[in-house]
C-alpha cells in the first residue's frame, strides 16, 4: 500500500521532471530583505531571482551571512521581504503558510521534551486536527521511514542527535506536504552520521517525489543531495550563480569519488570564489 | 590471600563520623542538636531576671542549679523550654479529642481549609493573569505594575478591611481569611508563569508558525507545557505564603478558631507555651504543604518525561 503510493509519487515525479512541464513552485523575483538595526541596515538579501520546479532538489550553499537561512525563512513566511515579489504554489508565502503547503526541518531538532518521540511526530497531525487512529498510523509509518521503528516511546533526551533529527524529518513529513524546507538539517551532526543520512533523504526524495530546498554549507554535501544547487554570497546576500548537477539517480556515497562529483564541486567552488566568500 | 590480591586495592574502610556524615540525617542532626542547645540556655538567660527577682523579694538563696531548674518549669515564661512545648503540643494534639476546642488539630485544620482554599483561588487568579499579560500587550503593560503594587501594601494593614467590609456585606469565617491567602499567594503564581509561558524558545514558536497553529493551539501545546517547571516552583512559595495569608486572616476577627485565633489568645492571656506549641503548628503544616506540592510535582514531570 505505502509502497504503492511511493511508486506513484515516484513515476509523477519522474514524469514531471523527464516531460519538462514542471510547474514553478516557488517564483522570486528582485526579493530584497534590510533588517534595521541599532547599527544601521544590514542587507540580507539583495535583488534575489530564483524558481524552483516541482520535484527540484535545490541546494542554497554559501558561507555564513549569506542569506541562506534568510531566504529560506521567507520562503516559509516566517520573514517579511522589504522588497520584491516572492509566489509559493502560486500564491503568497503566507497563504501557502496558512495552507500548511510545507514541512519546515530546523538546524535543531526542536522536539517539544515532554513528549515521546511519537506524540512529538503527531503534533501537526494533531494541530491539522487528524483523527486518533490516523495520527497513530501516520506516526507508525514515518517513524519507520526514519528506521525509528522501537523508539515511539522513548523521550528526546533518551535518543542520540542524529536519531533527534530523523524525529524532527518524521515530523515535517508526517502531514505529506509536498515542499520540504530544510535547514542545515545536519549541520550539528558528526560526518558519520550526516553521511548516512544523506543517502536516507536521497532514497526518500527519489521515493517520494517532493520538492526539497535544503540548506547546507558542505560543498559535498549539496552536490552529493542536490538537482539544483544555489551559489550565495554574503554582504550583501545575493545569488552569485545557480548550477544545475544531474549525477546519476541511483548514486551512493562512492559517487563522491566520481569525476562528475568533482568538476560540479568545482564548479561550486569557482562560483564561491567569485562572490569573494574565501577573501578575508 | 588471592583473592585479596585479585580485589579492589584495600581503602580504609570509612570512620564512625565520615559514615552519618555522608548522608542527610547527620548534618540534620547537628543542626536539631544545636538549635535545642541554644534554645535552652535561652530559656535560662530570658527568664533568669523575673526569677531571681522573685528569690530576692521572698528572701531565698538560689544556686545556678535551681535557677536552671525552676527557668524550665515556670507557669508563663517569657521564653518557653523545648520540652514544655512538646508536652503542650502532646496534649494539645494527641490527647484532646479533635472536635474540641483547645486541641490544636481542630484549629490547625480550620487555618488549613482556609489555607487551601485560598491557595487554589489563588492560584487560578495567578495564571488567569499570566494568561492575559502573555497574550495581551496592553494587559502586559498595564497590569504588572499593579500586581507589584499590591503586595507592597502590607498585608496587615488590609486583612482588617477585607474582612470588615465582607463581614458587612455577609461573608463570614472562611471566605474572607481564604481571599486574604489569595491576595497574597497569586503574586508568585503570577511572576512565575508570566516567565514560564514566555519560555519556548524561539524555534519551538517558529514550528508552531510553520503549522500556522492558533493562540489556543500554541497556548495548550506548547506554552502551558513549558510552563509546568515554573508553576511548581511558584506553587511552593504560593502554598507557604498562603498559610501565613490564613493565619494573618484569623488575627483581626477576633475569630474563635485557628491558628491565628490560637496565637492571639495565647498573647491575651500571656499562655507563651501556648503561642510557641501554635508556632510550631503552623510551621509544620507549611513544610507538609510544600512537601505535597513537591511530591505532585515529581509525579507530573515523571509523566511529562522530565530527566530523572
Amino acid at each position: 500500500m505505502q509502497q504503492e503510493a511511493g511508486a506513484a509519487a515516484r513515476e509523477a515525479g519522474a514524469e514531471d521532471r523527464a516531460e519538462g512541464r514542471s510547474r514553478p513552485v516557488i517564483d522570486v523575483r528582485n526579493l530584497s530583505l534590510t533588517f534595521e538595526t541599532a547599527d544601521g541596515p544590514v542587507y540580507a538579501l539583495s535583488e534575489v531571482d530564483l524558481t524552483v520546479n516541482a520535484g527540484d532538489f535545490v541546494s542554497f550553499i554559501g558561507p555564513s551571512g549569506c542569506g541562506k537561512t534568510t531566504l529560506l525563512r521567507v520562503i516559509a513566511d516566517l520573514e517579511r521581504q522589504t522588497a520584491g515579489q516572492i509566489s509559493v504554489n502560486g500564491v503568497s508565502p503566507h497563504e501557502a503558510r496558512q495552507a500548511r503547503a510545507y514541512g519546515y526541518v530546523f538546524q535543531a531538532p526542536a522536539l517539544y521534551p515532554w513528549r515521546t518521540v511519537e506524540r512529538n511526530v503527531m503534533l501537526p497531525l494533531e494541530i491539522m486536527g487528524m483523527s486518533s487512529a490516523e495520527r497513530h498510523d501516520r506516526a507508525a509509518r514515518y517513524l519507520d521511514l526514519v528506521n525509528l521503528k522501537g523508539f515511539e516511546k522513548k523521550f528526546p533526551w533518551q535518543l542520540s542527535g542524529g536519531m533527534q533529527q530523523r524525529v524532527s524529518i518524521a515530523r515535517a513529513l508526517s502531514f505529506e506536504p509536498d515542499l520540504l524546507l530544510m535547514d542545515e538539517p545536519f549541520g550539528a551532526l558528526d560526518e558519520i552520521t550526516r553521511d548516512h543520512l544523506n543517502e536516507q533523504l536521497l532514497r526518500l526524495w527519489e521515493r517520494t517525489g517532493k520538492t526539497v530546498i535544503f540548506v547546507t554549507h558542505s560543498i559535498p554535501e549539496a552536490v552529493f543531495l542536490s538537482s539544483k544547487i544555489v551559489v550565495m554570497s554574503p554582504r550583501p546576500g545575493r545569488i552569485i550563480d545557480v548550477i544545475d548537477c544531474n549525477l546519476p539517480p541511483d548514486r551512493t556515497l562512492d559517487s563522491r569519488e566520481s569525476q562528475d562529483f568533482a568538476e560540479i564541486a568545482h564548479r561550486v567552488r569557482e562560483g564561491l570564489r567569485a562572490g569573494h566568500s574565501y577573501d578575508d | 590471600m588471592t583473592t585479596e590480591a585479585l580485589g579492589a586495592p584495600a581503602r580504609p574502610s570509612p570512620g564512625l563520623l565520615s559514615r552519618i556524615f555522608a548522608g542527610r540525617s547527620g548534618p540534620l542532626a547537628v543542626v536539631c542538636l544545636a538549635i535545642f542547645a541554644l534554645w535552652y540556655l535561652g530559656t535560662v538567660w530570658l527568664n533568669a531576671p523575673l526569677l531571681i527577682d522573685r528569690y530576692e523579694r521572698q528572701g531565698e538563696d538560689w544556686s545556678i542549679t535551681r535557677l536552671a531548674e525552676d527557668a524550665m518549669a515556670m507557669e508563663r515564661p517569657v521564653l518557653p523550654a523545648p520540652h514544655q512545648v512538646a508536652v503542650e503540643l502532646n496534649k494539645s494534639i494527641f490527647q484532646r479529642n479533635v472536635t474540641s476546642k483547645r486541641s490544636l488539630v481542630y484549629h490547625g485544620w480550620v487555618t488549613l481549609s482556609s489555607t487551601l482554599l485560598g491557595f487554589a483561588m489563588g492560584t487560578l487568579l495567578g495564571i488567569a493573569l499570566a494568561v492575559g499579560i502573555v497574550h495581551v500587550n496592553t494587559l502586559d503593560r498595564s497590569l504588572l505594575p499593579w500586581v507589584i503594587a499590591s503586595q507592597t501594601i502590607p498585608i496587615l494593614a488590609i486583612a482588617p478591611m477585607i474582612i470588615v467590609v465582607l463581614g458587612n456585606i455577609g461573608f463570614t469565617g472562611l471566605v474572607p481569611k481564604a481571599l486574604i491567602s489569595m491576595y497574597l499567594c497569586f503574586f508568585p503564581v503570577t511572576i512565575g508563569m508570566v516567565k514560564g509561558l514566555r519560555s519556548p524558545d524561539p524555534l519551538q514558536m517558529d514550528l508552531m508558525r510553520t503549522y500556522s497553529a492558533s493562540t489556543g493551539q500554541v497556548f495548550r501545546k506548547l506554552r502551558w507545557p513549558s510552563s509546568i517547571p515554573f508553576l511548581f516552583a511558584s506553587l511552593k512559595v504560593a502554598i507557604a505564603i498562603s498559610l501565613v495569608g490564613a493565619i494573618v486572616g484569623e488575627l483581626p476577627t477576633g475569630a474563635s478558631a485557628g491558628i491565628g485565633a490560637r496565637l492571639l489568645v495565647g498573647s491575651y492571656y500571656g499562655q507563651t507555651v501556648q503561642i510557641w506549641a501554635a508556632l510550631l503548628t503552623a510551621a509544620a503544616m507549611a513544610g507538609l504543604l510544600v512537601a505535597a506540592v513537591g511530591m505532585v510535582e515529581r509525579l507530573v514531570l515523571r509523566r511529562t518525561g522530565v530527566r530523572p
